[in-house]
């Protein structure tokens, strides 16, 4: 029954009354998320067009009123800079990158893995969803920073190359692409095989055995029917990836090394090394402007043409 | 279930799973499917047991059984989806038994019928003609006639969820016929519809198929079903056919109790042979003796049943008049007397209950063909139930 009809049938007062219970439910995740990300959200935005006094450390306020004049100065200076110095592009650019090559390495190794988890015997399938949830057992910061061991020069993977007579110098691995990548794939696997095995796992196997009937090879009914019907799973996954991926600080700061140009490492730099609160928030707005609304617009064209699709 | 070499009923009740592909196989050119005898084992199991089969070209052939006795895996096995343990399959005289299901010129409609949810109607029907590498403008025409023989050409561009369980069945069968299969198989076809859609599409169903001349084996486990849509029908139990024969030779003359009790109502009289003489048998039963006047033979002593369906039973209030008898000789037998237990109206005809002085309580049907009965027979009332020896079938224990 629709809300409207609802309220046509009973009555506002009795609407609330009756709904209470589901109202709450709803109400309070998204009361807690307006409280701390919405409100913080527009402080950030508000700061990153503020102007500051003559020292430089308080902040205006955007409007004011005197005299009968209403006055509302809004900076633009940093977002005008961050057009004009390339470091900023680049940075976005580069976080962009390391995101997308994070977002279909985890996409090639979950898939498969996802699959075959899906595929396995229903009685196993519970050990194995517990096995790629076992890492979030222990602190992600231990887990990440653990792969400073093994792959620095003096680390474990070298050593034992070296120890075997493989290599006589160090590869360089620490504090490259290389390892930040490795990082970050460990890192999210799990929020890609996740999705997409939940997708494949309710599939209907009968799909595959009439795509057979009907002279399909198991790799083209593969690519014809299980593909296309795990693309919701696919994109999901992806999403859960890709988001976090590009503003990723911690990684980046423990493997990666000046080549690795990361959105998060450029804001932690603005924020806590040069203190400019400013120019700061002005990156994490454009950020989300140039991420996540695109991607927002994505998901909305995805879930609309998806509707028709029957999952 | 095997019948004992001692009692020979004239009209087949022989065990068929064991003679038919060898008696009848290769001397006639119209056989088209043979299957010889296939086995399937799960973990030492046998779900199909030894089962050879013979089906003729253009014949629609049911495998009919209750849930687990093998039907769907011997219908899994022609698809190419279970492997079979031991036996070989020929179909149009290759052997296909090994042969992967994406290279079998067979296609089954699914009992779910198993559309792409991602696909339309149209490419739905397309998806097998494109896996053969059939040129496009061939392709669209062929769908087109397919959609056209199931009457779903307007709503070719529709996703399978957007169609009623009718419209889905008929894309499930385009899907299959658009491929030109040399065998069609259907997987419990109507299984999927409500009652009424269902009598309508049984008709419907069998007139495609028969118009467009596939050879086509169905599995369902509704009687009903099979006798009204197939040619021939196989009673499968425990992984083996009890009997395969026409619709009518099933019903008239089963081969076993259990098919006898499986295909309509049947009232079973259990009891042993007291004469034996070369133009009848005397069948003694605690309800009555039975005199059975087509050919069988039995040793005296003999344990047997007697199965007589509902329709075959007269109900009157007086004892068989000598007039009434198929032969002078049946006067006495064939004739019990009881009181009636329950009266249910079914319109075309009445199904009375009548209870037996031996305790049995046994089924017979009276047709309504005419709008009032001469005699109205009521709850209660004492009265004669009598059938002709002809009409009974004797099967062995």
């Amino acid at each position: 029954m629709s809300i409207a009809s609802s309220i046509g049938n009973y009555g506002i007062v009795q609407f609330l009354k009756r709904n209470w219970g589901r109202r709450s439910v709803i109400g309070i995740p998204y009361g807690f998320l307006i409280l701390f990300f919405s409100v913080p959200f527009l402080v950030v935005l508000k700061i990153s067009v503020s102007s500051t006094d003559a020292l430089g450390i308080h902040f205006q306020d955007l409007t004011s009123y005197a005299n009968g004049i209403f006055e509302l100065k809004i900076k633009l200076s940093n977002y005008i800079f961050l057009t004009t110095d390339p470091l900023y592009i680049e940075t976005y650019l580069s976080s962009i990158k390391f995101a997308v090559i994070n977002t279909l390495i985890c996409l090639i190794i979950g898939y498969p893995f996802a699959y075959f988890m899906a595929r396995s015997p229903a009685t196993m399938r519970p050990a194995l969803l517990m096995m790629v949830s076992l890492p979030f057992w222990t602190s992600y910061l231990l887990r990440v920073y653990a792969w400073k061991g093994l792959l620095d020069d003096n680390g474990v993977i070298n050593n034992v190359l070296i120890w075997l007579h493989i290599i006589h110098d160090p590869i360089k691995m620490m504090y490259t692409g290389f390892s930040m990548t490795i990082g970050m794939v460990y890192t999210y696997i799990p929020f890609m095989i996740l999705p997409v095995y939940a997708t494949l796992v309710k599939m209907d196997l009968r799909l595959l055995e009439a795509a057979k009937d009907l002279g399909a090879t198991p790799w083209k009914a593969f690519w014809l029917v299980t593909v296309p019907l795990s693309k919701n799973g696919i994109v999901a996954g992806s999403m859960l990836v890709f988001i976090p991926s590009v503003g990723e600080y911690v990684i980046p700061e423990l493997l990666g090394g000046p080549s690795t140009l990361m959105i998060g490492r450029v804001l932690w730099d603005e924020f806590f090394s040069n203190n400019d609160w400013a120019m700061a928030s002005a990156v994490a707005v454009s950020m989300v402007v140039l991420i996540l609304i695109p991607l927002a617009i994505f998901n909305k064209f995805q879930s609309d043409s998806g509707g028709a699709r029957g999952l | 279930m095997a019948t004992p070499p001692q009692l020979h009923n004239g009209k087949g009740t022989q065990d068929m799973a064991d003679s038919v592909a060898n008696s009848t196989a290769r001397e006639d050119d119209s056989l088209f499917v043979r299957i010889d005898r296939l086995s399937k084992h799960f973990d030492e199991v046998a779900a199909v047991d030894n089962v050879s089969l013979d089906i003729k070209k253009g014949e629609i052939f049911a495998l009919l059984g209750s849930s687990g006795c093998g039907k769907s895996t011997l219908l899994r096995m022609l698809a190419g989806f279970e492997m079979p343990s031991s036996g070989n399959i020929y179909l149009d005289g290759d052997d296909i038994a090994k042969m992967p299901p994406y290279e079998r010129p067979i296609n089954m409609m699914f009992q779910s019928y198993a559309l792409f949810p991602h696909l339309t109607v149209w490419e739905n029907v397309a998806f097998g003609l494109k896996r053969d590498g059939m040129p496009k403008d061939q392709i669209a025409e062929r769908v087109e006639t397919t959609l056209g023989i199931v009457k779903l050409k307007p709503y070719a561009k529709r996703k399978p969820h957007q169609l009623s369980g009718g419209q889905q069945q008929r894309v499930a069968l385009a899907r299959c016929l658009a491929k030109r299969p040399k065998l069609l198989l259907l997987d419990e076809p109507l299984g999927a519809l409500d009652r009424k859609l269902r009598e309508e599409t049984q008709f419907e169903l069998v007139n495609i198929i028969k118009s467009v001349g596939v050879t086509c084996a169905m599995v369902t486990h509704d009687q009903e079903e099979a006798m009204i849509m197939a040619d021939r029908i196989a009673v499968m139990q425990e992984g083996r056919f009890l009997q395969v024969g026409p619709p009518s030779e099933i019903y008239e003359t089963p081969s076993c109790v259990f098919v006898a009790g499986f295909i309509g109502d049947v009232n079973l009289f259990k009891g042993k042979v007291i004469v034996d003489e070369p133009d009848h048998v005397l069948i003694e039963t605690p309800e009555c003796r039975h005199f059975v006047t087509h050919g069988i033979t039995g040793m005296i002593d003999m344990q047997v049943n007697i199965a007589l369906r509902p329709e075959k039973i007269c109900l009157q209030s007086h004892e068989p008049t000598l007039e009434q008898r198929e032969s002078p000789k049946e006067q006495g037998y064939n004739v019990a007397r009881g009181t009636i237990d329950g009266i249910a109206y079914f319109g075309k005809f009445t199904l009375f209950h009548v209870r037996l002085e031996s305790g049995m309580v046994i089924k017979a049907s009276r047709e309504n063909s005419a709008r009032h009965e001469e005699t109205q027979l009521v709850r209660g009332q004492q009265i004669y139930v009598w059938w002709d020896g002809s009409d009974v079938v004797v099967l062995a224990n």
